[in-house]
């Protein structure tokens, strides 16, 4: 085993987990999005291209929460713990939503009866627009505060959670989402209803837009602390200028027909806003309001030196595999959505 | 009813319902490439379309396994929190390591089993194949390490007192391969391979009686009644050597499994019931067996009960019946499987009727044994979360009250039965339209 306790292994880690949320929210942020957006299609045909565009992949695109939440786990068990337990009503309507989404996804296509494939199609669009908007309500929690106690466990209730600010990330994330799906819908399709689609992106823009510019002047306003790192080190000012040049370019590259690099575009976006996020808790994991030295932060809610090192390892060992082959497989799954026998 | 029982019911129903799926899963990921194996080296069309329509069974199993798996990897910080604090350090690197090196494989490779027949040569299919199955073992190796550490720890020391306690590791390799884990692992896979061979058993003898693809059965269930039969006679040395673990590192589960009360030579039950008022148990038992099993000598004593303290026991009954049960499956299955291999090389099993019934109801056997067994296992740790270091009412969630467990507890059940009717009348319905026939195509030639 390699020995890697010379590094800062907490602060390895709290990146390590912003690359996997990142990774979870790239993968599994257009398939939530293309199942947000399932419901504006109306015919069977149509709905089938939707679910099949997603089809080979979006199980594994799920393995990227499995995996960060295991990670989470392992290398901050008190932020698993309190988190999970604190937000116990939420967490049981995320898994509730995700177990709805996969099964109306493989269930979906079994039978022919036009009841049935609408009530499941009811079934995935609602339940990924329910889990984009409580993972944003969680994040929109961890940005604002929760209180806790000196016992590290949360002492507010369920509709503490439902804040404003709370629910204003959290319908940010399903815009986020949305317009992600709309750009990777957009290339997997062709024809008529590629034509359709391209109508979704620019509601879809103007939404995020729209939330997205909310819910940076509520973080300023409230939520100084945020920007205090921006403040301490001004080269970072380079990261927002890069999300904000990057959803720009998104309706740029729509505009040109290039939705390559529109996804692409949205993908650099949503990797530079978590990047603000994680900087902006730092070196903060949960804040605690209204008692900040109760907050659990990435030394103090750690597991021990030895289980991360472990747990790189077991990383660096692991992770160019899972690329490569992620890699290799959406290669093989290039170009536009073919319905065959094989298909849901 | 309070937190700790809600708790402690909520996790048996959620994981006694996801348990269906993986075994399935692992079974079936293996005959898949026993099966797509057979049509490389052949080229016969009939293992293809075998192939074809066992990936869209495993295909529904896995999704199931996969949405109910979520939960359980969320369910020990929402319901157990206190003990997620206590054995993050330990635990989970096991999960993370499960994470990477299992899911990622299973659900990539997934998809070009699923999806990928014309988009990929037929040898890339193949190791896809292979990869998923892989994934799955893989699946089973860390979350079974991770409960083994839960029965036998080590590795580890204890760091901090009283309500700041937690298990740190010490040795990685010494906590991957702690005293049950590989005795464990090897019971776990066999019984996951039996869960597969039994189904494929079961459908294809149910095609037989009905007098449809009987090609396609007949070829089936030779390759099924191959694993069946080696799985489950290895069973029966695995299980063996489980219950000699337990004696000598959890002898108070031991005990509760042939309800042993006083430590003197100890008796092996074939039936029986625990009478835990008056510490007795009435069946039908073989003298002093329990003690040759264990230690080789019909005199050496056996543990009792008595040794430990009325608090530190587990439930005597459920561990009792639960594991007598599981044993008597085990060895139904062993019985049926012999008898399939005898007829199968007198010629004469494609036609014998009661046999053919007999494999159409021994996909249960495997599924109820798998789940019992967990009964057994689990049940007879208590009243620890970890074995002499934590209790399980120690391990609950501060946070979370009765009513919230309530809620979720009616959430599950509701969604699970209907998950579980719907499983059923898919998989009902997938057996009724059966495999394609495409065995008139010239050979070599794929639909």
């Amino acid at each position: 085993m390699f020995d890697f306790t010379h590094l800062d292994l907490n602060l390895i880690w709290f990146v390590l987990l912003g690359l996997l949320f990142s990774g979870y929210a790239i993968l599994d942020g257009f398939d939530l999005g293309v199942g947000a957006l399932h419901l504006l299609t109306k015919t069977d045909k149509e709905r089938r291209i939707m679910i099949n565009s997603i089809g080979p992949v979006w199980d594994g695109n799920e393995v990227w929460l499995v995996t960060g939440g295991g990670a989470l786990f392992a290398a901050f068990p008190d932020v698993y713990a309190t988190l999970t337990s604190g937000f116990y009503l939420a967490v049981m309507l995320l898994l509730l939503s995700l177990i709805f989404r996969a099964v109306a996804i493989e269930f979906r296509s079994k039978v022919e009866n036009p009841r049935w494939r609408q009530s499941w199609d009811i079934a995935f669009s609602l339940s990924s627009i329910l889990a984009s908007f409580v993972l944003g309500v969680a994040l929109g929690n961890i940005i604002w505060g929760i209180p806790l106690g000196a016992d590290k466990e949360y002492m507010g209730g369920f509709w503490n959670l439902f804040n404003p600010y709370a629910l204003l990330v959290g319908l940010t994330t399903v815009a986020l989402f949305m317009m992600h799906g709309s750009i990777y819908v957009l290339l997997k399709t062709e024809g008529e209803f590629h034509k359709k689609a391209r109508g979704w992106i620019n509601n879809c823009i103007i939404f995020f837009i729209i939330c997205y510019a909310t819910t940076t002047l509520a973080t300023l306003v409230y939520l100084p602390h945020m920007a205090d790192k921006l403040r301490q080190f001004p080269i970072l000012f380079i990261v927002p200028l890069i999300n904000m040049l990057a959803i720009a370019n998104i309706p740029r590259e729509i505009y040109h027909n290039r939705s390559l690099n529109a996804f692409l575009s949205s993908c650099v976006a949503m990797v530079t806003l978590i990047f603000i996020f994680g900087g902006g808790i730092f070196p903060n994991f949960v804040l605690s309001t209204p008692n900040p030295e109760y907050s659990l932060t990435i030394y103090n809610a750690s597991s021990s030196v030895k289980s991360l090192n472990y747990m790189l390892n077991i990383a660096v060992i692991g992770i160019p595999f899972v690329l490569s082959y992620t890699i290799a497989i959406y290669w093989i799954f290039r170009g536009k959505v073919q319905i065959t026998k094989d298909s849901y | 009813m309070d937190v700790l029982l809600l708790s402690r019911i909520q996790f048996a129903v959620t994981i006694a319902f996801h348990y269906i799926y993986p075994p399935l899963s692992i079974g079936l990921g293996l005959l898949l490439v026993i099966m797509e194996g057979m049509y490389l080296k052949t080229k016969n069309p009939l293992y293809h379309n075998m192939t074809r329509f066992w990936v869209k069974i495993f295909g529904l199993t896995f999704a199931i396994g996969v949405a109910t798996g979520i939960v359980m990897e969320f369910e020990f910080g929402t319901n157990w929190a206190t003990y997620s604090r206590y054995v993050g350090d330990i635990f989970g690197s096991a999960l993370a390591a499960e994470g990477i090196f299992a899911f990622f494989l299973e659900s990539g490779f997934l998809a070009i089993l699923l999806f990928g027949w014309n988009k990929v040569k037929p040898w890339v299919h193949f190791f896809s194949a292979m990869m998923v199955c892989l994934g799955a073992h893989f699946s089973s190796v860390w979350i079974t390490v991770a409960g083994s550490w839960m029965q036998t720890p080590a590795g580890y020391h204890i760091v901090g007192e009283g309500m700041e306690a937690r298990a740190e590791i010490v040795d990685f390799w010494a906590m991957v391969f702690n005293p049950s884990s590989m005795d464990r692992l090897v019971h776990v896979i066999l019984g996951c391979w039996q869960a597969g061979a039994t189904l494929v058993l079961s459908v294809s003898a149910y095609y037989l009686l009905r007098n449809r693809h009987q090609e396609f059965a007949k070829a089936s269930m030779k390759i099924a009644l191959g694993l069946a039969i080696f799985a489950s006679i290895a069973q029966l040395i695995s299980g063996h050597s489980s219950a000699k673990l337990a004696g000598e590192y959890q002898p108070a589960k031991l005990a509760a499994m042939e309800g042993h009360y006083e430590t003197a030579p100890a008796d092996l039950y074939l039936f029986g019931w625990v009478d835990e008022e008056n510490e007795t148990v009435k069946g039908i038992k073989l003298p002093n067996m329990l003690s040759f099993l264990v230690h080789n000598d019909f005199q050496t004593p056996v543990t009792g009960l008595n040794e430990f303290k009325k608090e530190d026991r587990p439930p005597v009954q459920i561990v009792f019946q639960s594991f007598h049960l599981m044993v008597l499956i085990g060895m139904l299955l062993i019985a049926l499987n012999i008898m399939g291999v005898i007829y199968l090389f007198k010629g004469k099993l494609f036609t014998t009727r009661w046999l053919l019934w007999g494999f159409v109801g021994s996909v249960l056997g495997p599924q109820i044994a798998n789940q019992i067994g967990w009964i057994t296992t689990e049940v007879g740790r208590q009243p620890w979360i970890v074995y002499g270091l934590l209790r399980t009412s120690q391990g609950l969630s501060k946070a979370v009250t009765a009513n919230m467990v309530v809620t979720s507890l009616i959430m599950f059940t509701i969604v699970y039965t209907l998950l579980f009717v719907l499983f059923i009348f898919l998989l009902n319905r997938k057996i009724k339209i059966g495999p394609e026939d495409t065995t008139d195509l010239p050979k070599g030639q794929i639909a």
